[in-house]
This record gives structure tokens, C-alpha cells and sequence, in this order.
């Protein structure tokens, strides 16, 4: 019923803002394109004082009313985080945050609890319409419940009710460990437990909000659930937690979207996502990432070290889809663990780096069950002075039968100053598996740029119609209003490089 | 395992003994050792061991100085050379030099040994400009080689020579020791537009545990050809580590095949270094293994000047518990523009406990490339095998027609016939077939 009149006004979406590819609108968009997003919400904040100990996280704890056995799980996860090592492998440079100078908790100060959008900060909804995803046109129109959070804590979560009825769970993490507490028990750190990595363990002992969402058994959820972060506060990192739990022949497509004010110093983002698809459920993960890269020297930028993770028990599938356009510095390896028998795991990913940005991102798909299979798409495109590289493992268990992959993974480069790296892990253990990768690095055809120009098209425009071509099987993977809003963000995030 | 190294380092006084100890060379053997002594053996922790243990190997006592030279009777040994008489042929026993099976030349070209250039002042020139110029530094497996270096090939192709016949590079081990731990060293410059062909062997006689660990220099000047052979098709009882290096400059073409066919742990170092336009580089692979052999190919490229051009193709067929790893890199630098760098690894996994660890990579930094890289990992393709069969073709001559048709890439390309024969000879033993033809 939910989702009839949602498709009809995805059509209308795309309309108006495919509509944006006028020249005003592209003259509009130059002007404005240093980062169009930097901007700060003044909005009353708590704030911890800096630093990080075993206090700190009884406090964060205390102060998010959670029960003993979380405190515990937090401390534990703190303990030993404490004899993890920052990893260096990764192909990136940077200089490391001092995890001592960041506040762990910022919370608004009036942690608002709103029925209904009239109630919201007005400030709040100004940074959201700035932000381009107006909430209300967002439920008025499109029919996306949103769970935005702000700084850790959310602060507004729509259309709860509509999906109450079909016993679907969409909260914050903080309020699911007081409501649910079973299920949070039962799954949190089954996919990515504290001990995994360094920031995984980070995240798990001082993380302050996140998403919940539990899909019960053979439930379709009728809307794309979707939530937005947003890094507001300086010298705040920003520790998410997501569970996505998908109970058996259950479905659900999840947005995650993020955007970052302009700040000088670097800020770190740490989340750790969990999902879990029970037999014969499926996941749709598509998330759209545009944190502060950094202005054109390099100066500061968002780190994204970020931990995601989905187990795929007996014929469920996991879908992870990204476009990375943000962050000085990403670290970032969506994997699916096909465990189940005939589960599917995906991974579709374009990850664009300009200036000074570096990313190193991947995925790892471990085949453990029969009839396992795994696509993998990555387009790298870098500009500037940018570095990217795919990092990818695909591994065969050996009583994994008959399992199957297929990775491509293309880089674009454009500039001379650029690099583009790719290190593919593939481990075999069985005779019975069939692997493929391939990949190819290549730059814009001066040909190609020639015949747009000659048809009147500026090179400017040229560009990003091969980059979008390009990327077009990623592309096509997002839902529709993600997939309007990801191609004119790969458009501004390459503005300015060429010449 | 910190027992043979203690060994390999305090077995360094007897080592010396009789060396010219103020040497030049010696000093880089000196400085060689201290570099293994800071870094010992590598570890499964380090990125470019991550699927090859030394551990197991590093168990046993080996002998690092052979007692005595032992004599080989040629009739035994004949079948190992891949011609009887028309090559030079550079043969080691037990690591020490065998003039008897040997047949070198001084004649328009050097082709002597390792032990001579070192020590003898004629040489002198070469080896200050040459040795141990491109081996790596930090590689502590090399500093090994490096401190104990002493004995090998020496090869040298004047200016516009061609070399008529190929060279042999044969190293058998006879036995007589328990166990065994070789260190040759070889150096080979090919002047400008020069040519050669070179064959390297590594074989042991008896069932016994040796371990080889080689290093290769190879310098290739402006228009020379190089076209090398390793051929390693070893006892299950033996072990090799080989590090080759090659630098390469302008308009050069430097070929190497790797026949990976037997023996129990096989690690393969080859890196090439670009240091003028218009190179070739061609590295090809064929691997095919059974029990529980382990070969580990880590190649690289490092394409540092504009318009090279370089060819990867490994194949890799493995049976019963054998491993297989591939660990190839491309390295393109900013200024190396024009650069078409291919590279390719395909598995074929015959058996259920067999695997395959594969990891193709590629660091770029210049815009204006081409380059690719493919990996699988497959079995034979079951519509091409009925295809076959249903035109009256067994399924054991069509699994080997397939098996062929894939190691026919790297098989191509050889352009020395008796080997091509041969190595069609043990893939046919392999498959237990006789299809009647050559590829």
C-alpha cells in the first residue's frame, strides 16, 4: 500500500532535479562549488570534556540511561581496544589523530522528541533544507522515513508509526538498547565484534548513537529507510553504530547518506555497521558519502575509518552500494560473510578523489557456504592530486562448493599528478570455485572529449558525461532519488579538474 | 629457527678464512650480513610472505660448506642437460664448480665463474660497476646470498655479440650431505646490442633436503636481448629461493619463463627496473604442481620511464594439496607516460584440497597508460569438454587437450625447441596421455 504512491513521486523527483542540467544551473553550481555543504548549525550542544578513559565511557553510558550490561560490553570492548595497534597498511598517509583531544559526546542539549515535523528547531530544518534532503519534502513526497542523526544523537525519526504496524523496529541504537534489549544483545557484535580492528574497538567502547532496525519475519518494509549523519560540532568524532537486523524471507532497502560541515582540523569519523540477513532475507545497503575532503591545499577533511560488515545466512543476500565522493582520508571495506548456503553478497562501488583526498576502500567477500556467490564492482576515479585504491579479498573456504565471484574493478585517471592502485587478494581453497577479476586503468580519450566538444558540449560538461557513463553500472544499483543526487555529486566533486 | 640463523652467522669466521678481507667486495659482504642479522628470516607477517612459511624449512641443520668436491659420473647426469654438447655449460656440485661437466669460454665472451671475477683484478672493472648494484638492499633473503656470496655464473656478451650456442646454468646436489643450504650467485651483463639464451637449473641427485637461495643479477644494455630459462623441476625434497633482478635499458627486450614443475617449496623473486624508453620486459609462468608442493611467484615491474611496455602471463594448473601463490606488481611512476603494462594469472585447481592464493596489483601514477591486470581461478570448462567428447574424444585426452591449450600461452613463446619438447614431454607423463603432437 506504502509504496504505490512513493514510485510516483520518485518519477517526479527525478524530473526536477534531472531538470538542474540547465547551463544556469551549472554556472550556479560553480560558483558554489568550494564545498556547498560547509556550513555550521548553532544549535545548543553537551559536550564532554576531551579525552578518552574508562570514566569517560561510564559517563557516555550514564548519560544515555543504558543498562549494566551495556556499560559492561563498552568497557570490555575499551579494555581491549587499549592493546590494539592504529593499522598502517593501508595505502594512505596521514597524520594520525590524537584520540585523546577528541570529545566523545555531543549531544544537542534539548534532545527534542517531536511527533511531527512542526515541532523540529526551526534551525535544524534549515540545515536540512541547505542540506537539499528538506524532511518535509522527504515525507510529504517521497515517502522516505528518516532517521537523521546530528552530532551522535538522534534527534527526529519519521514515519515510525507507519512502520510500527508492520512490526518493523526503526529507532536509535540508544533507544533500541532500552527497548530491545534482547535483540541488541542477541546480534550486536556477532558481525563485527570489539576485538576486530582498531576503530572497530573504538567505536564499540564510546559510540553514542546510531541506527536500529529490525525487519520481523517475511516482511517486505514498504520504504526505503534512510538515515543522514552529519559532523556539526569541532573536535568532535563521531562513533556511529548501525544494526540492521533482516529476519528470515525478510526485505529492506537502507539509505545512508553524510554530509559534513567545513572545519579545519580534521575531525575522525569511526562507525562500525552491522548487518545481519537470517535465511532467505535480503539487504540493500546503499550509502552516499560526501564528508569534507579537505579544501584545495589539503587542509583538513574528515577521516573515515569505518568498519562495515553483513552476514549472509542460507539464500539471503547482502547488496552493498557506495559512492564515495568525500573525506581527506578513507578506510573503508563494506564485506558480506556468506555463511548460508546459496547467499549472495554484492559490493558496487565508485569512489571519487580530488585534490588531496586519498581513499583505500574495497570490499572482502568470505565464502563460507555452498553455492556461494559475489559480484564486486569498483570504479576509482581520481583527479588532482588525489590517490585511490581498491583493496579487495575474495576468499574461498574449502567447504565452500561450487562458489563463484566476479570482480572488475576500472580506474579513471585524470591529471597527471593522480594515482590509482589497486591490490586484489583472492584465496582459493577449493577446486570447485570459479574467480574472476580483472582490471583496467585508463584515462579520459582526448577523442572522446573532442567529439563532445565538437557537439557543443564544453569540456567541462564532457567530462562529467564520461564520468557518469563510467560509473553507470554502479550508478544504476542506487535507488532512484540517490542515484540523481550521487551523479551530480560526482559532477562537483570533479569540478576544477581539468585544464 | 633462531638456531640456523645463529649458525649462518657464526659459521661467517670460517667463511672468511682465505677471503681478502679488506676487499671491496668483501665489505659489501660485511655490511650484507649485518642487514640479514638485523632482519633474520622473513615471516608469514610480513605482506610480501603472507602465504609462504619458511618455518618448516628453517627446522633442520644445514650444511653450509660442502666437504668435498664430489664427483659426478656424467653418464648419471646427462639426461639433466638439455643439450649434450652444443652449450656452454656453467655446472656446480654441491655448490662447488665442476670443470669435468663444464664447458665454459673465455672466447669473444665470458663465460666463467663467479668465484674468478671476484678475485681476479681483469674482472675488477665489471664487478665494481656491476655487482651487487640492483640485488636488493633490504631484502634480507638477498643480504644472505650477499654475505656468502662467492661462487656461480659469471656471464659477460660483449658489445654486438650474439651468443651461437645457449648457456647452461646447471646446480645439482649430490647427496652426500644430510642437508644442505646453497647460496650461488650469478651475474650476468649483456652489453649493447648483444644477444643470449640461458638456461638455469636447479637439480638434487638423491632424495635429501637442500635448500637454494639464489640471486641473479642481470643488467641489460641499450638494444640487447636477453631470453632466460628457469627450470625448476626439482626432488620433493628440495627447496628454492630465487631472486632475480633485471634492469634493462633503452630499447632493451628482457624475456624470462619460469617453469615451476616440481620440488617442495619454490618461492620466485623477479623484478625488473626500467631505466631507459622503449624496454620489453616478458615474464611468463608455468606452474604445475602436485602433493604438497608449494610454488609462490612475487614478480615486479617497475616501470620508471615513458613508453615501456611490459607482459605478465602466469599460469598456474594445481593437483592433490599443492598451493600456489602469485603476488605480481605493476608499479608505474608519474613520468612514466605511455606505459602498456599487461598482466595475467590464470588457475586451473584439478582437486578439492588444492589452493590458489592470488593477489594482482597495480600502483599507478602516471594518466596516459594502459594498463590491465586478470585473475581467475576456474576449473575446465565442462560444455568445451563435452564438445569434445561428443566428436569421439576420451575424457582423458580431451581433460589433456584442454589442459594443453592453456599452457599454451606460456608455451608459445619458448624459443628453444628441445626445452619446448620436453616440457610437453612431463605435461603429457603428467596427464598420462600421448597425444601425438607437439605444441
Amino acid at each position: 500500500m506504502h509504496s504505490a504512491p512513493a514510485d510516483v513521486v520518485k518519477v517526479f523527483h527525478f524530473k526536477k532535479l534531472s531538470m538542474a542540467y540547465t547551463e544556469e544551473e551549472l554556472k550556479k553550481e560553480l560558483e558554489t562549488k568550494e564545498y556547498e555543504y560547509g556550513f555550521y548549525t548553532d544549535i545548543d550542544s553537551d559536550t564532554f570534556p576531551n579525552g578518552l578513559n574508562e570514566e569517560i565511557i561510564r559517563k557516555i553510558s550514564e548519560k544515555k540511561g543504558e543498562p549494566e550490561w551495556m556499560t559492561e560490553w563498552r568497557l570490555k570492548a575499551y579494555a581491549s581496544w587499549c592493546k590494539m595497534i592504529e593499522p598502517e597498511w593501508a595505502n594512505v598517509t596521514y597524520k594520525k589523530p590524537d584520540l585523546q583531544a577528541i570529545s566523545y559526546y555531543s549531544a544537542p542539549k534539548t534532545k527534542p522528541k517531536y511527533n511531527s515535523l512542526d515541532e523540529v528547531d526551526p534551525e535544524l530544518l534549515k540545515t536540512f533544507e541547505k542540506l537539499g534532503i528538506s524532511l518535509d519534502e522527504q515525507k510529504k513526497l517521497s515517502g522516505v522515513a528518516v532517521d537523521i542523526v546530528m552530532d551522535s544523537v538522534s534527534v527526529a525519526t519519521t514515519f515510525k508509526e507507519t512502520l510500527a504496524e508492520k512490526g518493523i523496529i526503526f529507532c536509535s541504537i540508544t533507544e533500541a538498547i532500552k527497548e530491545h534489549p534482547e535483540l541488541v544483545k542477541k546480534y550486536l557484535g556477532t558481525v563485527v565484534p570489539p576485538r576486530d580492528n582498531y576503530y572497530a574497538g573504538l567505536n564499540s567502547a564510546v559510540f553514542t548513537d546510531g541506527s536500529f532496525c529490525y525487519i520481523p519475519k517475511g516482511v517486505r518494509c514498504p520504504m526505503e529507510l534512510s538515515t543522514y549523519f552529519r559532523i556539526n560540532q569541532a573536535g568532535t568524532g563521531q562513533f556511529e553504530r548501525t544494526l540492521v537486523i533482516a529476519d528470515k524471507g525478510s526485505y529492506v532497502s537502507y539509505l545512508e547518506g553524510c554530509t559534513a560541515p567545513s572545519r579545519d582540523e580534521n575531525q575522525l569519523h569511526a562507525a562500525v555497521v552491522e548487518l545481519i540477513a537470517l535465511d532467505d532475507a535480503e539487504i540493500k545497503y546503499s550509502t552516499v558519502q560526501n564528508w569534507f575532503p579537505g579544501d584545495k591545499e589539503g587542509k583538513g577533511g574528515v577521516f573515515n575509518f569505518v568498519t562495515k560488515r553483513g552476514i549472509c545466512h542460507n539464500r539471503a543476500k547482502i547488496s552493498w552500494t557506495q559512492v564515495e565522493t568525500g573525506s581527506a582520508v578513507t578506510w573503508k571495506y563494506p564485506s558480506c560473510i556468506l555463511k548460508g548456503d546459496d547467499s549472495i553478497g554484492e559490493f558496487y562501488s565508485i569512489a571519487v578523489t580530488n585534490n588531496y583526498q586519498q581513499a583505500d576502500t574495497g570490499t572482502k567477500m568470505i565464502h563460507l557456504g555452498k553455492n556461494t556467490r559475489s559480484t564486486i564492482i569498483s570504479k576509482g576515479i581520481s583527479a588532482g592530486k588525489s590517490q585511490n585504491s581498491y583493496r579487495g579479498l575474495v576468499q574461498v573456504g574449502s567447504r565452500a562448493l561450487n562458489a563463484r565471484n566476479f570482480s572488475q574493478c576500472d580506474s579513471l585517471l585524470m591529471g597527471n599528478a593522480c594515482g590509482a592502485h589497486t591490490f586484489p587478494y583472492i584465496e582459493a581453497k577449493n577446486n570447485s570455485a570459479q574467480i574472476e577479476h580483472e582490471a583496467t586503468t585508463s584515462k579520459i580519450g582526448e577523442d572522446q572529449i573532442f567529439y563532445c566538444n565538437q557537439r557543443g558540449i564544453d569540456t567541462e560538461k564532457a567530462i562529467a558525461l564520461i564520468v557518469n557513463g563510467f560509473s553507470k553500472e554502479v550508478l544504476n544499483k542506487l535507488p532512484m532519488e540517490f542515484a540523481v543526487e550521487a551523479q551530480k555529486l560526482l559532477e562537483i566533486s570533479l569540478e576544477g579538474s581539468v585544464g | 629457527m633462531m638456531e640456523f640463523k645463529e649458525k649462518l652467522l657464526s659459521s661467517y669466521l670460517a667463511f672468511e678464512d682465505g677471503l681478502d678481507l679488506s676487499d671491496s667486495v668483501h665489505q659489501t659482504r660485511a655490511k650484507a650480513l649485518k642487514i640479514f642479522e638485523q632482519k633474520g628470516f622473513p615471516t608469514k607477517r610480513e605482506e610480501a610472505w603472507k602465504y609462504t612459511s619458511l618455518d618448516a624449512l628453517l627446522q633442520l641443520d644445514y650444511s653450509l660448506f660442502p666437504k668435498a668436491e664430489s664427483s659426478i659420473d656424467l653418464n648419471a647426469v646427462k639426461k639433466y642437460f638439455l643439450y649434450d654438447t652444443d652449450t656452454y655449460k656453467v655446472i656446480f656440485i654441491d655448490g662447488v664448480y665442476s670443470p669435468f661437466l663444464s664447458n665454459t669460454t673465455h672466447d669473444g665472451l665470458d663465460v666463467c665463474l663467479m668465484s674468478a671475477a671476484l678475485t681476479k683484478p681483469k674482472y675488477r672493472k665489471l664487478i665494481d660497476s656491476y655487482f651487487n648494484k640492483i640485488a636488493s638492499e633490504k631484502d634480507s633473503l638477498t643480504a644472505l646470498n650477499t654475505s656468502y656470496a662467492k661462487e656461480g655464473a659469471y656471464i659477460y656478451i660483449p658489445k654486438s655479440t650474439v651468443a651461437e650456442k645457449p648457456i647452461e646454468i646447471i646446480h645439482f646436489s649430490s647427496g652426500i650431505e644430510s642437508a644442505l643450504w646453497l647460496q650461488p650467485r650469478n651475474l650476468i651483463v649483456i652489453d649493447k646490442n648483444a644477444q643470449v639464451q640461458i638456461i638455469e637449473k636447479h637439480q638434487s641427485l638423491k632424495e635429501h633436503p637442500v635448500v637454494t637461495n639464489s640471486v641473479t643479477e642481470i643488467y641489460v644494455h641499450q638494444d640487447a636481448f636477453v631470453d632466460y630459462y628457469k627450470l625448476q623441476n626439482d626432488l620433493h625434497s628440495a627447496s628454492l629461493i630465487d631472486n632475480t633482478y633485471i634492469v634493462q635499458e633503452k630499447n632493451s627486450h628482457a624475456s624470462v619463463h619460469t617453469f615451476s614443475l616440481g620440488g617442495k617449496l619454490i618461492r620466485n623473486n623477479l623484478q625488473f627496473f626500467h631505466k631507459g624508453e622503449h624496454i620489453r620486459s616478458t615474464l611468463k609462468g608455468l606452474t604445475i604442481l602436485h602433493g604438497h608442493q608449494h610454488v609462490d611467484h612475487s614478480t615486479l615491474v617497475q616501470h620508471a620511464q615513458p613508453n615501456c611496455e611490459s607482459y605478465q602471463d602466469y599460469k598456474g594448473i594445481f593437483a592433490a594439496q599443492s598451493e600456489g601463490v602469485f603476488n605480481g606488481q605493476i608499479k608505474v611512476d608519474k613520468i612514466a607516460q605511455k606505459t602498456n603494462a599487461f598482466q595475467q594469472n590464470n588457475n586451473l585447481l584439478l582437486d578439492d584440497k588444492a589452493t590458489v592464493n592470488t593477489k594482482p596489483q597495480l600502483e599507478i601514477f602516471a594518466d596516459d597508460v594502459k594498463c590491465s591486470h586478470g585473475c581467475t581461478i576456474g576449473q575446465l570448462d565442462e560444455e568445451a569438454l563435452f564438445y569434445l567428447r561428443s566428436r569421439g574424444i576420451p575424457r582423458k585426452e580431451a581433460k589433456a587437450l584442454l589442459t594443453y591449450a592453456f599452457a599454451n600461452n606460456v608455451l608459445e613463446s619458448v624459443q628453444l625447441p628441445s626445452l619446448k619438447k620436453r616440457i610437453n614431454t612431463f605435461i603429457a607423463n603428467k596427464l598420462g596421455v600421448n597425444l601425438g603432437f607437439d605444441l
